[in-house]
């Protein structure tokens, strides 16, 4: 387990937060700019220290205020990806992926030089130097260079924030790959939700320095505590779903979602039985009190209501079961009223199969 | 033009003072650079004017000065007598003490304004990369800094070949032991008849200056291209 409990208090910013998640995974930790996310990786890696806090990975303390116990940055051995790269400027791309691997001597190399050249293409900018490379190459290099150190956590502060769009397509597939070869727990910083969605299995929220959500992806993308931070419009459920078939003919794919809930969506490439992770967006689902004819809606799931909460003057946020797959629906409390929707009553849940957004998503 | 054997002299003594005064140095000021860019202490700011006193004091009253300290019945000059059997007064050691204390501001001043430009999140990405403090320093502060310690070397030595005040105050002007070229240059110019010599030191000590300048460039040009600042 990684087990997190900080406090640091800094002018008038307070940051108090806690969080538990396990080892196997990358866990995002999201929020808006100048929520004490920056600050939080900060303290994990030693850079900063907190008035209070007990930080613990696998077992081992890192940091115990209450027993006066904290480790130095260098003696910590948690990689750190920075925003802006940090390369040495004075020491050529080998140069720079050899820096933490020779102050690795003597600990365990579960993480060979071969694979991460391989898996981070990195053999063609060995001999450059650092300001000879893109954006996108740079965070590559700082990627090898903090993985070689042989980290038993590895940070990541928005990697992609100091990317064009172009470049962050270009630097995420490699993040994907790590997330499947290595067996590294990660804590992946982010502010973009679509960052979050490719990468992570964990999601821990920051809201003003303080942890409003935690868990599985899965089950905190339907928290209210996500919808203040991403807006109404992006707040959606994720599911993990696996891959029934393909149907080349009306170029549908067929999802399993739940214990028995299919969907119908636009996926490219995916073969059957392959996992992805699908998005639907609360803004996107309609909500019916009967089971719907003559609609163009490819989808149509039978659950529950779980629960209603008004957000806002005029709109709801319902919470629905699809036998074991929650979505968001946002709904008008005028259609609210209409339907008598209340907790625990039968609904369908409408959407339509082009407004689903999928992407591979293979258990890591 | 041909030089005469003393101007000969004059010449290879000054380099030998500036290249002792620069060597000495080099190592106090990389640590007083360090000390007042990233030191959190009590008294910086003494320390900080204590440095840059020989800019702003006459160069006389600092020759004055480390002639009461280091002459051979100085504080430090008899101590150093008696135990070691240094002497410092009137040697070509004491040029050299002489012109590393006038051009320690100029060396401290430019390692500072490179060390102030090196990026403390790069000291930060080596720490997490398991590299401690000296090794840091060794490993990442003092190659990019490096400038900077070209640049105050450079300026340093050229400023010592031509100091001054401070020499003939402290160690007097000794044909051979401490009369380096401004020393040579002064007395040919109070020597009737010795306006030739004087033309001859004068040119030698302008050519010495334009290839100091012109090597400091060539290196800080080089030194940016391999950080890629060029």
């Amino acid at each position: 387990m990684i087990h997190v409990d900080v406090a640091l208090r800094r002018g008038d910013f307070t940051l108090d937060a806690r969080f538990e998640t396990p080892e196997a995974g990358v866990v995002a930790l999201f929020g808006r700019s100048g929520c004490g996310k920056t600050t939080l990786v900060n303290l994990i890696s030693g850079l900063l220290r907190p008035d209070r806090g007990r930080i613990e990975i696998g077992g081992e303390t890192l940091l115990d205020t209450a027993s006066a116990r904290c480790l130095a940055p260098e003696e910590r051995h948690v990689g750190y990806v920075f925003q802006d790269a940090r390369l040495f400027p004075h020491l050529s791309v080998a140069e720079n992926l050899d820096y933490g691997l020779r102050r690795s001597r003597g600990r365990a190399h579960v993480i060979a030089y071969d694979d991460v050249i391989a898996l981070l293409a990195l053999g063609p900018l060995l001999d450059r130097r650092p300001y000879s490379l893109s954006g996108g190459e740079r965070q590559r290099v700082a990627l090898g260079r903090a993985l070689l150190a042989q980290p038993r956590l590895l940070l990541l502060d928005e990697p992609l924030a100091s990317l064009d769009a172009a470049r962050r397509e270009e630097v995420l597939p490699f993040l994907e790959a790590l997330r499947l070869r290595l067996v590294l727990p990660m804590i992946y910083v982010s502010h973009a939700f679509d960052e979050v969605l490719r990468l992570a299995t964990h999601l821990v929220v920051l809201e003003a320095g303080q942890v409003v959500a935690q868990g599985p992806l899965t089950e905190v993308s339907c928290d209210p505590a996500l919808t203040a931070i991403v807006g109404p419009a992006a707040v959606g459920a994720v599911l993990d779903a696996q891959v029934l078939d393909s149907d080349a003919a009306t170029g549908l794919t067929r999802v399993r979602v739940g214990r028995s809930g299919e969907l119908r969506l636009r996926a490219a490439q995916v073969s059957a039985g392959a996992r992805v992770r699908v998005q639907v967006l609360a803004r996107d689902v309609i909500l019916s009190d009967r089971a719907p004819e003559g609609l163009s809606v490819r989808n149509a799931l039978r659950g529950h209501i779980v629960s209603i909460e008004p957000q806002g003057d005029e709109a709801c946020r319902t919470l629905v079961d699809l036998d074991g797959a929650q979505v968001v629906a946002h709904v008008t409390r005028d259609a609210v009223a209409a339907l008598r929707l209340q907790p625990g009553a039968e609904v369908w849940a409408l959407v339509k199969a082009v407004s689903l957004r999928s992407h591979s998503f293979p258990p890591g | 033009m041909p030089f005469t054997a003393a101007e000969i002299d004059a010449l290879r003594l000054s380099f030998g003072v500036a290249a002792r005064s620069v060597l000495f140095s080099l190592p106090f000021a990389t640590l007083i650079a360090w000390l007042l860019v990233r030191g959190r202490f009590r008294g910086r700011f003494v320390l900080d004017a204590l440095v840059h006193l020989p800019l702003v004091l006459p160069p006389v009253v600092v020759g004055y000065l480390l002639l009461v300290l280091f002459g051979r019945r100085g504080a430090i000059g008899g101590w150093l007598y008696d135990s070691f059997g240094i002497q410092l007064a009137f040697t070509t050691a004491g040029a050299a003490l002489a012109t590393a204390v006038m051009s320690f501001p100029l060396m401290v001043r430019a390692m500072r304004l490179s060390l102030e430009a090196v990026d403390q999140g790069l000291e930060d990405a080596a720490r997490t990369l398991g590299a401690g403090p000296i090794d840091r320093f060794v490993s990442i502060t003092l190659p990019l800094m490096l400038p900077g310690i070209l640049a105050g070397g450079v300026t340093a030595f050229a400023a010592s070949l031509g100091e001054f005040g401070a020499v003939i105050t402290f160690v007097s002007n000794i044909p051979g032991e401490t009369r380096t070229l401004p020393l040579a240059l002064y007395t040919a110019i109070q020597t009737p008849g010795g306006d030739a010599a004087a033309a001859r030191i004068a040119g030698l000590s302008l050519a010495l200056g334009f290839t100091g300048l012109a090597v400091s460039e060539w290196l800080a040009r080089r030194v940016r291209r391999t950080l890629g600042q060029a």
